[in-house]
């Protein structure tokens, strides 16, 4: 990430909570996540999210390829339940610790 | 018979219950006809003579047969094709880049490339974005046209945007040792020609409509409150 231009947000995605893994009560399996995305409150909002890449951006102590910010990459596959939350799959599950921390669902693959 | 509109068959014996029919096998064989078609042709069912085949042309006998059967692939009949152009996607649409270097920037579409990837300018000289390929995944079509008429896109293809092949020299032990980087990073004085060439006609139908110069030169960015799932664009 080179920081060439100064100033200009630029926010392309939108925000989404990691709520955690899909569970049953005392069971959960953790290769698909829950997500709250900002402002989607119902079913019938998610089906534009559909298919829509995801993003959860970390940092971490050692320098990879030239940056201490790394990013698990996935998607939003389907609703989950009626209010709006949403499942995704990610490359590689998503780390414990990420539960309650911000994801980016960005706009594309674009469908407008 | 010459091929005329033929009305779809109606059943002649129809179904009491499945399995039973209205007609005894007598009365179907009287009404299918085929009586009376005997009749007319005195006694037997009229036939024409068979047409002589050719005779196939001798054939030896190969020579050789391989050991094992050999498989042969299956046919394939798919033609590759552009991917399907969305219908809001037409020459002269504005686009906005979602992703990538010019991420957020609004864009004229020019044509559609035998690949299926989409050729965008800026312009140029409006906001940076040069003569460029892009994926139609990666884009929004506004609803916002300028008037391409004047451009003539028909020169760029996919092979004029494809990396130079370099010629391989031959090092010898000298050069080896040396820098190898050559100045070969500075765009071809025609790449920059082309450009203001499709750009100059595009600006003039840039400028005639008020206000769309300095749109198409600001970046596109979600807001607070913005919900993407309800913008029009």
């Amino acid at each position: 990430m080179v920081k060439e231009r100064q100033g200009e947000r630029c926010r392309l995605y939108t925000r989404g909570t990691i709520l955690g893994y899909k569970r049953s009560k005392s069971n959960q399996y953790p290769n698909t996540s829950l997500v709250q995305i900002e402002n989607v409150n119902t079913k019938d909002e998610v089906s534009w999210y559909q298919g829509k890449k995801m993003a959860y951006v970390y940092k971490a102590k050692v320098k990879k390829n030239g940056s201490h910010y790394r990013c698990i990459w996935g998607k939003v596959t389907r609703p989950h339940g009626n209010t709006g939350i949403v499942r995704a799959k990610f490359k590689s599950n998503l780390p414990p610790k990420s539960m309650g921390s911000r994801v980016r669902v960005f706009m594309y693959p674009s469908n407008i | 018979m010459a091929p005329q509109q033929r009305k779809p068959h109606v059943c002649r014996n129809p179904d009491l219950i499945r399995g039973v029919g209205k007609y005894s096998r007598s009365k179907m064989y009287h009404k299918r006809g085929l009586w009376a078609i005997k009749a007319k042709n005195g006694g037997a069912f009229p036939k024409h003579e068979k047409k002589v085949a050719d005779a196939a042309p001798a054939v030896k006998p190969p020579k050789f047969y391989p050991a094992d059967d050999v498989k042969k692939p299956l046919v394939n009949k798919r033609k590759a094709r552009p991917t399907k152009l969305r219908a809001s996607i037409t020459p002269g649409t504005v686009l906005i880049i979602l992703a990538g270097r010019f991420k957020g920037k609004r864009v004229v579409f020019l044509k559609q490339l035998t690949s299926g990837l989409l050729l965008v300018t800026g312009p140029f000289k409006i906001n940076g974005v040069p003569l460029r390929r892009v994926n139609q995944s990666y884009v929004i079509a506004t609803s916002t046209k300028v008037d391409i008429s004047g451009v003539d896109a028909q020169k760029f293809d996919d092979k004029y945007f494809g990396k130079k092949v370099e010629k391989k020299k031959t090092k010898s032990e000298g050069e080896f040792f040396e820098a190898e980087k050559e100045e070969k990073n500075t765009l071809p004085q025609d790449k920059k020609d082309d450009q203001k060439s499709v750009d100059a006609a595009l600006i003039k139908s840039i400028e005639s409509v008020p206000d769309l110069k300095s749109y198409l030169g600001a970046r596109f960015s979600l807001k607070a409150g913005m919900k993407p799932h309800e913008l029009v664009f």
